[in-house]
């Protein structure tokens, strides 16, 4: 997990997501994509943490996805024009329905514990569907920007400057990174490594593991929340779409594309997915069929994941 | 007074009473041992000490407290550890790692987000001091899964005592192990037992290794209490001799 190579690892990481919006066009790309996979690695990362990192696997991230979007949004468009203090409410939101949620289901393992992760996440999905006059509905939220950050003494513009954005989100993407690579990286996280490889052990080590497995639950959740807000900040525009199951599931092919058990892998699996996303998609309307065949192939091949893969060819 | 007491314990799986009426007291530095046929009920008995699951009936006293509803974290945190009958261990780590998470619990770390260097030097040094003590310093960057039988049990006991128990609970340490790991892991016993003061309750089969170590043994026939006593008098004892003793010579 940590090894020698691990600062040089990172330094490189954020060497390439730092010059990624100069050289995402000779890819097929262009600023705003550079941005989504941002987006999407940091919310595969969060799921990540739950999932490789403490053995956990969570079908119903999107739910807290949403939630962090749906919050941002409404802050905006209902209550006050400031992009931070609707990130912070959205993040909030995510992860006070985290707690609750996650008490409830904290006791159930395996596919049971995924299956109900669904459950409430369709609860949000639905309740954001036909609560029309709040949440917009089918159509979703919209008629509401991104606004500028007033830093005191100055302002920074957000809506025009796709550049400026990306690095908006780039920084508040390398705060969590390190804060979840932090937390894993500690006492706390050590007993999270603890359940995964053994539960019944870590539970005879001392290790109260309902609620270790909830502090993760909720921790995870509140980085997906925050993934959430800045989906719905890119985009100005938030739908019951990034609340759906297939969403929490598109989380899911992201990290185990790229190496549940590496801390980057996420990154890579969200890169790869949002970049053969917008290429496919743009030529044919059965994108997903070919990233499922994509990832049925990785799994098959490669059940470490890309990284996992690319790791084990340098090793040898 | 003693450190553990268990009161007529019971416990049922079904029609099945795996463990009937059973009471025993340890001191303090003690070492029982718990003998008795397959089946007999030991390690089941181990469960219902360790909170694994509750008794059917009957109460567990551990220094002086009833801990009879608590969860096996909350013993573990009085002072009482465990190993099992099948190593449980964490495979994919080091042993380094795997020793590392018991020595953060114990020093009440589970919960922190991040420790100071300091902190963090405290820790290396006492896993350090575990591995020697387990004799297995050379191994600590190998993964424990690829371990020999017998030093997978050395690190499963060293995670035991990283815990800083005052009773450790042994099932069948020897288990599976040859007559060199046998040997080895039963000096480790008695030193940890001499040098620490540490009360232990060691299921086991091997009989040279009971009456080598044990103050007191205890024999478990069918989930009942046989016998209990010093190894003279379990060993002059006829009924142990007939129902047990006499069918394994
Ligand atoms: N969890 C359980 N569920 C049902 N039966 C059990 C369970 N644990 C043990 N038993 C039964 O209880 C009896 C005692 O088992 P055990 O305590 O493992 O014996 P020992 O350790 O002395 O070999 C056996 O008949 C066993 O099948
Ligand atoms: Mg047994």
């Amino acid at each position: 997990m940590k090894g020698p190579g691990q600062r040089s690892t990172n330094a490189l990481v954020v060497l390439i997501l730092a010059t990624m919006p100069f050289w995402m066009q000779y890819v097929g790309g262009y600023t705003e994509l550079a941005t989504q996979v941002l987006v999407m690695a940091l919310a595969a990362m969060s799921l990540n943490f739950l999932l490789g990192f403490t053995g956990t696997l969570s079908f119903g991230h999107a739910a807290y996805f949403g939630l962090g979007g749906y919050g941002v949004a409404m802050i905006i468009k209902y209550i006050a024009p400031s992009t931070p203090l609707g990130i912070l409410v959205g993040v909030a939101v995510g992860t006070i329905a985290a707690m609750v949620i996650g008490a409830l289901i904290i006791k159930l393992r395996g596919v049971y514990f995924a299956m109900v992760t669904i459950a409430f996440g369709q609860v949000f999905f639905f309740i954001a569907f036909r609560w029309n006059s709040v949440t917009g509905g089918d159509d979703g939220l919209t008629n509401w920007k991104r606004q500028a950050l007033d830093l005191g003494f100055t302002r920074v513009e957000l809506l025009d400057h796709a550049l400026t954005f990306y690095y908006f989100v780039l920084l508040i993407f390398l705060l969590a990174a390190a804060c979840m690579a932090l937390i894993l990286r500690s006492p706390f996280g050590r007993t999270l490594l603890a359940i995964r490889e053994n539960e019944r052990k870590a539970r005879f080590l001392g290790i109260p593991v309902e609620h270790h497995l909830w502090l993760s639950f909720v921790i995870s959740c509140a980085f997906c929340s925050l993934a959430g807000t800045l989906y719905a900040l890119l985009n100005n525009f938030i739908d019951p779409r990034a609340l759906y199951w297939g969403q929490s599931g598109n989380f899911v092919i992201m990290a185990v594309l790229g190496g549940m058990r590496s801390f980057w892998g996420p990154l890579v699996g969200a890169a790869i997915f949002v970049v053969l996303q917008d290429f496919i998609s743009s030529r044919t309307e059965n994108w997903m069929s070919f990233v499922g065949l994509f990832f049925v192939l990785i799994v098959l091949f490669f059940p470490r994941g890309v990284l996992g893969m690319i790791r084990r060819r340098s090793s040898q | 007074m003693s450190l553990l007491r268990v009161e007529n314990a019971t416990r049922a799986f079904g029609s099945l009473v795996a463990v009937n009426d059973v009471s025993l007291s340890v001191a303090p530095g003690k070492l029982q041992a718990v003998i008795g046929p397959n089946g007999a009920g030991k390690t089941t008995f181990f469960n219902l000490i360790s909170g694994f699951f509750p008794p059917t009936s009957g109460k567990i006293y551990f220094d002086g407290k009833d801990v009879t509803g608590l969860a096996p974290h909350q013993r573990v945190q009085m002072g009482m550890a465990r190993t099992f009958q099948i190593t449980e261990i964490f495979p994919e780590l080091t042993v380094r790692q795997n020793l590392r998470i018991p020595v953060e619990v114990a020093a009440g770390l589970r919960l922190r987000p991040w420790i100071s260097r300091r902190m963090r030097d405290e820790i290396d040094a006492r896993v350090v001091e575990l591995m020697l003590q387990g004799n297995l310093e050379d191994k600590a960057n190998r993964l424990v899964g690829e371990l020999s039988h017998g030093d997978q049990r050395a690190t499963e006991i060293m995670m035991a005592l990283a815990l800083k128990p005052r009773l450790l609970l042994l099932d069948e340490p020897t288990a599976g192990m040859g007559d060199q790991e046998t040997y080895d892991i039963t000096r480790l016993i008695r030193k940890l037992h001499r040098e620490q003061s540490l009360a232990i309750v060691l299921i086991e089969h091997d009989m040279r290794v009971i009456f080598h170590l044990a103050d007191r043994i205890m024999v478990l026939t069918e989930g009942r209490v046989l016998a209990d006593g010093t190894p003279d008098e379990i060993a002059a004892d006829e009924r142990v001799q007939a129902a047990y003793l006499g069918e394994s010579h």
